[in-house]
């Protein structure tokens, strides 16, 4: 494809290597092709490259803001194995992750087939299922924190008062954080999806609906071996992004508990900001870069290896 | 004619058509309480005396409306200063995210020097790299930044510059660019036209439609930032609204609060209204290409 016919560059006719001297270099605009690439040199290299080398350096060295960073080996990594919060924080992540993704899977896609056969007002649906996504994430979290209030006079106690429950204590109930928590995640993230699948939707080819007729397939049928088996190679994409993004939540933790109650809702993330940032007299930098790297390396194994056993999946 | 999942014929079945109407009536419902419920929720909430939001909170109607509120937390809480922070810091990390993805993108995709394969790698590279990584090390070197003398905490030259370095926006423009007709430049070449008036004369003026993609993104991203600008902008003076919030709870009456969270919601909620075709083409754009 476009690829393959790629035209001449435009820095204009490559002579002989012998004739390649600093001079031809820059009048054949060596020089301000440089210049144009100087901001992302400068910026990517300052604030990406040279930090990301950084952090892997960092993670075997003592470091503070007063004196010079010391090798240290492995310390860092070993003194992050034997924090029993470790643990508690893996827990807690994969609990999040896990909630995170039967909330959260299955009611985009649901909501997003059946929004795919509206006929009139299609743009209202999606623009309504949109809307939370548009939110400032702090805003939502502040205003869930409302909603969740413990109280009989809470937003949600009311409403489930209407039905005869509770109250529920919501972020007070080392039971009830963690699935209150993954709720406003979901509210606020699933609006995203939905706009993913049902532009994956309007690719699925209507021949294969109308042959799957000429076999007098019913409706189900046609969403479960028309449908969907289209939408493998996406649901499979989303799916690892989801894990991903999961094994990486902040806000909600950080926002609605801090933690809490009794270290329930402590994440690996909330974990990371708290070696490094909750104390003020300067952090344990070595341990945070550390467990982040950890947690990157882990990540990354993962997707590699969910990439390589689903590779025959999305193919249709 | 387009069509989904039910034919014509489905449509014309009585059972069919009532079971998908039933159907997405009961969505378009569901939607409107949990897509515009809350946002409702609150616009009442901004103009309701604290007492009744806490006494009957789904009340439909307030006994009295408090318009104050909104007045109250946009002078008296300082919100209009926390908003120009929150404006001052993403027209700056929009400034920067375009000027270092027009540039790369024109140097990577129309000038191709040969080492640029090499450069994309290292840029794409970092996609891969999840940000918790660079948490640690980006503070430290914002606290010493090289090439200058002074830390950069307490500046908003601490989220601008960081904010360029966006792989995703030099993966997009990048792309726009190497597509664009390599005839125009020859021409303009021909004319007598060197690389920077290509730049500025040709390339950009023919990439509109790129240029609002990223800069929509750079917008809503800066506007939703948390946490980053929480580390770098300790002094509550230079804070924007979405780290100032948090704290502003702890001593403001409630009424007022949540006047403030409001306020806080117009502006991307006014952008979504405006651009929002734009916003549900790219929503589904972004995730596509992110895979």
């Amino acid at each position: 494809m476009a690829a393959e016919t790629r035209p001449a560059p435009l820095v204009l006719p490559r002579s002989t290597r012998a004739q390649r001297t600093p001079l031809t270099w820059i009048r054949r605009g060596g020089l301000s092709t440089l210049v144009f690439l100087l901001p992302l040199l400068l910026v990517f290299g300052i604030f990406s490259w040279i930090p990301i080398g950084r952090a892997v350096v960092m993670s075997f060295q003592e470091t503070n803001l007063v004196t010079p960073s010391t090798f240290v080996g492995l310390q860092n990594f070993r003194d992050v194995l034997a924090d029993p919060l470790l643990w508690t924080a893996v827990k807690n992540t994969l609990y999040f992750a896990l909630l995170a993704l039967l909330f959260g899977y299955p009611v985009p896609l649901l909501a997003a087939v059946v929004m795919s056969e509206v006929r009139r007002f299609k743009g209202l649906y999606s623009a309504l299922a949109y809307l939370p996504v548009v939110i400032p994430p702090v805003v939502a979290v502040l205003l869930w924190k409302f909603f969740y209030d413990a109280g009989p006079t809470g937003v949600f106690n009311t409403i489930l008062g209407y039905v005869g429950i509770g109250p529920v204590s919501w972020l007070q109930d080392s039971a009830t954080v963690m699935p209150s928590l993954v709720l406003e995640a979901t509210w606020a993230a699933a609006g995203g999806t939905v706009i993913i699948y049902l532009a994956a939707l309007t690719g699925v080819s209507t021949d294969l609906y109308e042959a799957a007729e000429i076999d007098r397939a019913s409706i189900w049928r046609k969403v479960w071996h028309v449908t969907m088996p289209q939408l493998r190679g996406i649901l499979l994409i989303t799916f690892i992004l989801q894990i991903v993004g999961t094994a990486q939540v902040f806000l909600e933790p950080f926002l609605f508990t801090g933690g809490g109650p009794a270290n329930s809702t402590t994440t690996l993330l909330l974990l990371i900001y708290n070696y490094a940032f909750a104390n003020s007299l300067g952090g344990q930098y070595g341990m945070a870069t550390a467990l982040s790297i950890v947690l990157a390396v882990i990540l990354g194994l993962l997707s590699a290896v969910y990439f390589r056993l689903t590779r025959g999946w999305s193919k249709s | 004619m387009s069509r989904g999942i039910l034919s014509p014929a489905d449509w014309r079945r009585p059972r069919v058509r009532l079971g998908a109407l039933g159907l997405h009536g009961i969505l378009l419902g569901l939607l409107f309480v949990v897509g515009l419920g809350p946002m409702l929720w609150l616009a009442k909430a901004a103009v309701t005396p604290t007492q009744d939001t806490l006494r009957s909170p789904l009340a439909l109607w307030p006994n009295g409306i408090d318009w104050a509120n909104l007045s109250t937390a946009w002078t008296r809480v300082e919100v209009d200063k926390y908003f120009l922070n929150t404006v001052g810091l993403a027209a700056g990390s929009w400034f920067m995210q375009l000027l270092v993805a027009t540039t790369a993108g024109f140097a990577l995709s129309v000038l191709r020097p040969r080492y640029g394969k090499v450069i994309t790698g290292v840029v794409l590279a970092t996609l891969f790299v999840p940000s918790v990584v660079l948490l640690v090390p980006l503070y430290l070197t914002v606290v010493d930044p090289p090439l200058l003398k002074a830390s950069l905490i307490n500046s908003f030259w601490a989220v601008w510059l960081p904010a360029g370095a966006n792989a995703f926006n030099i993966l997009l423009v990048q792309r726009f660019f190497g597509n664009l007709p390599r005839e125009v430049f020859e021409a303009a070449r021909v004319d007598g036209a060197g690389p920077f008036r290509l730049f500025w004369s040709v390339v950009l003026p023919m990439s509109r439609p790129i240029l609002g993609v990223v800069s929509v993104f750079a917008v809503i991203a800066a506007w939703k930032d948390f946490l980053w600008p929480m580390l770098v902008l300790p002094n509550p003076e230079l804070q924007p609204l979405s780290v100032r919030l948090p704290a502003l709870q702890r001593f403001v009456e409630l009424d007022v609060f949540l006047a403030a969270l409001a306020i806080s919601t117009v502006i991307p909620v006014v952008l979504f209204a405006v651009f929002q075709r734009f916003f549900l083409k790219t929503g589904a754009l972004t995730g596509a290409v992110k895979g």
